[in-house]
């Protein structure tokens, strides 16, 4: 027989059995299902202006839609009333981060319905400012991604950093955000005198960047108990879904539109690889990304060593007119695949163009990948898909 | 501050009040579309620095901000959504318009979603030109705002009166912001100031 318990041993019991009756009652009176969480239209996790309406049980997502429209500028139906070259000033401000890379497939595609190929310098100068844009576009999501999941300091970095390569595209263009540099069958002016060995300085410099990120950020055990194994895209839902870019290439798929589709740029000149990662999380798309920074700086390194001499604009009428066609070019923005559809009927402008962007198929999977994530994952999982409003609503 | 729409304050209080209010701007980044990344260079990189000019830019809720910058393309749809969220920004505050869209549709014009200007949906105080305006251009519209709320008559600001700034009387008069109204101006050396009398070529 055990002896009666203590008073004091009876009054923990008693509270214990209360504590457990509250919680019950709790758990039962807190019907934590269909609450609705609106996200944005303005919400600076949200780079400008997407809305996510999320339905909630407690803390877990049941369902997450992705409403647009916020941007939607028509750039579409502006072409149509547009020359040629004024199609390019809208086209720079589709995915204003990497403004020179927006230009080029129109202006291939406009190439091809006019029968003109640029002279190979002007294909090696092009290829240049398309992996700076890549640089400049990129390096601020590897800081951005910093202050999703709440760590300052990266995005500073970035910024810092950014700026150099702005430089660059800047002595260049003119335009150190929106360029409207390239022309159909060539490029406005050559590069000045000079650039060559502080593009290569400023290179080194990135690398430096891509380095500091690595330890500031990659290495740090928040960051990755935040990133690694949230939001998961498998290879063949991010097929289904139609991502590209690095976000379809994090989930294992090694697809590569510069090495797979070359349109006559001059990637296929010089030696680079394409990475993948297999695990498909956030932290895999953080990876590639830098990944792919670093490797672009090697590319424009390389590049820069071997500019091939000759003009930089074909022959080409001054007033261009496009004969009938049909024609479509897509090449690897930073982004993702980013393609434009142009549909000629011989006059001075474009009679249709129909804009394919990589923003716009990637957070398509949103919906997919929300089901069952928490509320603080949701920022981490649409910042590591990375996409620019622009480029979503056009 | 229930003294100051009642009783004309003296013209060193006054002026003491503007100096600290011109100088502790609270603002409320309002990113929609290019501008805001150079907003963005402006206001978080080393290289501008905005918070040397007292500009504070991190309140999480228009509730707190004195300052909005709109800065990008706002298009019909957003339109309703920025006057309900400067609705809901506490007297007395400011607006910068920044960039082309937000002061009169830039290069949308001729755009069937695109509103033609911010200011047909809230007043605005400076318009900051340029597309996107380098973040130089920013700084010089903050600079002129801040000069803007340092000859303010607080006791009209706080009754919402119609406000008429007197134009500076400081020799030092400033040019209006912001030459650069294309982003492909040759910035790299500097722009080089045309003085008003000069003839041109």
């Amino acid at each position: 027989m055990s002896p009666p318990p203590t008073a004091s041993a009876l009054r923990e019991q008693q509270a214990y059995v209360a504590a457990q009756a509250a919680d019950a009652r709790v758990n039962v009176e807190l019907d934590t299902g269909d609450m609705t969480l609106n996200i944005g239209p303005q919400h600076p996790a949200t780079h400008g202006t997407l809305r996510i309406a999320c339905q909630l049980d407690g803390e877990q997502v049941i369902s997450a839609e992705p409403l647009m429209g916020y941007m939607h500028r028509g750039y579409e139906k502006l072409c149509e009333v547009r020359t040629y070259p004024q199609c390019t000033t809208l086209i720079n401000r589709i995915d204003w981060l990497g403004s020179f890379a927006n230009e080029v497939p129109f202006i291939l595609a406009a190439e091809q319905l006019m029968g003109v190929e640029a002279p190979p310098r002007a294909q090696w100068i092009r290829t240049i400012l398309f992996e700076l844009s890549r640089i400049a576009n990129v390096s601020l999501f590897l800081g951005d991604m910093g202050v999703q999941v709440g760590a300052l300091t990266p995005v500073f970095f970035a910024f810092r950093d950014r700026e150099r390569v702005l430089n660059q595209i800047e002595e260049v263009t003119g335009g150190r955000f929106h360029p409207n540099f390239d022309r159909i069958g060539g490029l406005k002016d050559d590069i000045p005198r000079g650039w060559i060995a502080e593009t290569h300085a400023v290179m080194a410099k990135m690398r430096g960047f891509c380095d500091e990120m690595e330890d500031l950020l990659m290495g740090n055990e928040i960051f990755q108990t935040r990133c690694r194994s949230v939001g998961v895209i498998p290879g063949d839902v991010a097929l289904s879904y139609g991502l590209s870019g690095a976000n379809l290439r994090a989930s294992g798929v090694d697809w590569d539109l510069r090495r797979d589709a070359n349109p006559g740029l001059a990637w296929d000149q010089v030696d680079w690889r394409v990475w993948t990662h297999p695990d498909g999380d956030s932290f895999a798309r953080y990876w590639v990304r830098l990944q792919e920074t670093r490797e672009a700086t090697k590319i424009v390194d390389q590049l820069l060593d071997g500019i091939p001499s000759g003009p930089i604009m074909a022959k080409v009428p001054r007033i261009i007119k496009v004969p009938a066609g049909e024609a479509y070019v897509s090449t690897e923005n930073p982004l993702g695949e980013m393609g434009y559809y142009v549909v000629s009927k011989g006059g001075l402008g474009p009679f249709r163009v129909k804009i394919r962007t990589p923003s716009f198929s990637n957070i398509s999977v949103v919906p997919w990948v929300m089901r069952g994530t928490y509320v603080p994952d949701i920022i981490t999982i649409l910042g590591s898909l990375y996409f620019i409003l622009g480029d979503i609503d056009r | 501050m229930a003294l100051v729409d009642k009783v004309k304050l003296p013209k060193p209080l006054s002026w003491l009040l503007n100096f600290g209010r011109a100088r502790s701007l609270w603002v409320y980044q309002w990113g929609l579309a290019c501008c805001a990344i150079e907003m963005g260079a402006a206001f978080g990189s080393p290289r501008y620095d905005v918070m040397r000019l007292g500009v504070i830019p991190f309140p999480a809720s228009p509730r707190q901000a004195d300052l909005v910058v709109i800065s990008g393309t706002v298009t019909d749809k957003m339109a309703p959504v920025i006057r309900r969220l400067y609705e809901q920004m506490p007297e007395p505050k400011y607006v910068i318009s920044m960039g082309s869209c937000a002061n009169c549709g830039g290069p949308y014009w001729d755009s069937y979603s695109v509103t033609k200007g911010v200011d047909q949906v809230i007043p605005v105080d400076v318009y900051v030109p340029g597309c996107p305006p380098r973040p130089e251009a920013l700084l010089e519209g903050i600079v002129l705002l801040q000069e803007r709320i340092q000859r303010e008559d607080m006791q009209e600001r706080w009754r919402g009166e119609p406000i008429v700034v007197p134009p500076s009387t400081s020799s030092s008069t400033r040019v209006p912001a912001a030459p650069n109204a294309s982003s492909t101006a040759p910035t790299s050396a500097g722009a080089p100031a045309v003085p008003a009398g000069s003839a041109q070529p």
